[in-house]
């Protein structure tokens, strides 16, 4: 386990650039979610105050 | 302003979405396997090339998605659809991280392959310069108000930085460089092992995915903003 951590010396570099990517992509995402679903709740909301006004 | 896209079309990209969201988290657990678990150290750089495999995917995908938003840019001026400035836009900003991906992780290979962070040679310079064609495009559509000043500009700056993805594909045959020339996209065969092969192909599949699906969601958010946009207006 131990072994597979350290990679021969390189496990700082290799992990750094694995948990850089990770967390890039997933906020990425998640925020992209987030968003996706906030406007789409604000969509709804203008359309239906669009169909009471009309 | 007239969309191209109809809502049984946006219905069917919302049903899709699990499905990639899926697909993409199964390839991605296969990839990291095969990369960190499977496949053989390299019998010069060990095992610190195996930041290979989340690098070159994104690297590739980066000139890719840049590739897609000059076609829209393209598009946009030929056709005058503005559905063509939401496909660049969606882009945009995925094709900046992943170039931010690409230079971090090669930043990290560069420091126990070649001694440094950082070099100013023709690959990596130009790989920051695609990064910046990235910000400048989102900037330009975030300080614009006008839309049609906004489209004409982005595009005009989408075609012309287009040059730079032939410079960063040719700038290691053309120039000394550090950076190792193409091992797969060259016409010959591969010269790279299979074992190590195989798990670059899957992490580039698992991107691609990523890719498609963060892309969709971007483009519904767009549509979501004109129609709000349209709706406000009435």
């Amino acid at each position: 386990m131990n072994e597979f951590i350290l990679m021969n010396g390189y496990g700082i570099y290799i992990w750094s650039a694995y948990i850089f990517t990770f967390i890039i992509l997933s906020y990425l995402f998640f925020t992209n979610i987030l968003k996706l679903n906030r406007k789409q709740k604000q969509l709804d909301k203008l359309l239906k105050k669009n169909d009471q006004n009309s | 302003m007239n969309l191209k896209i109809s809502n049984n079309q946006i219905e069917i990209i919302r049903k899709m979405n699990p499905y990639l969201i899926g697909s993409t988290l199964f390839i991605f657990v296969v990839g990291f396997y095969f990369s960190l678990f499977d496949s053989p150290p390299d019998y010069i750089q060990g095992d610190s090339m195996r930041i290979m495999y989340v690098h070159v995917p994104f690297a590739w995908l980066s000139l890719f998605s840049y590739t897609i938003l000059a076609a829209s840019c393209i598009l946009w001026f030929v056709t005058r659809n503005p559905i063509f400035n939401l496909f660049g836009k969606s882009i945009a900003p995925i094709g900046a991280i992943f170039t931010l991906i690409a230079l971090v992780t090669g930043s990290i290979w560069g420091k126990p392959t070649w001694g440094v962070w950082w070099v100013w040679d023709a690959r990596l310079t130009s790989m920051l310069i695609l990064f910046f064609l990235y910000l400048a495009y989102i900037l330009l559509w975030q300080s614009i108000t006008n839309q049609e000043t906004a489209s004409k500009i982005s595009a005009a700056l989408g075609i012309i930085g287009f040059v730079n993805i032939p410079i960063i594909k040719f700038s290691v045959d053309w120039w000394n460089t550090l950076h190792q020339p193409a091992t797969i996209s060259k016409l010959s065969a591969p010269s790279i092992d299979i074992n190590m092969l195989i798990p670059l192909l899957i992490m580039t599949l698992g991107s691609m995915f990523f890719l498609i699906t963060l892309f969709l969601i971007k483009l519904r958010i767009e549509i979501i903003d004109q129609r709000m946009t349209r709706l406000s207006e009435k």
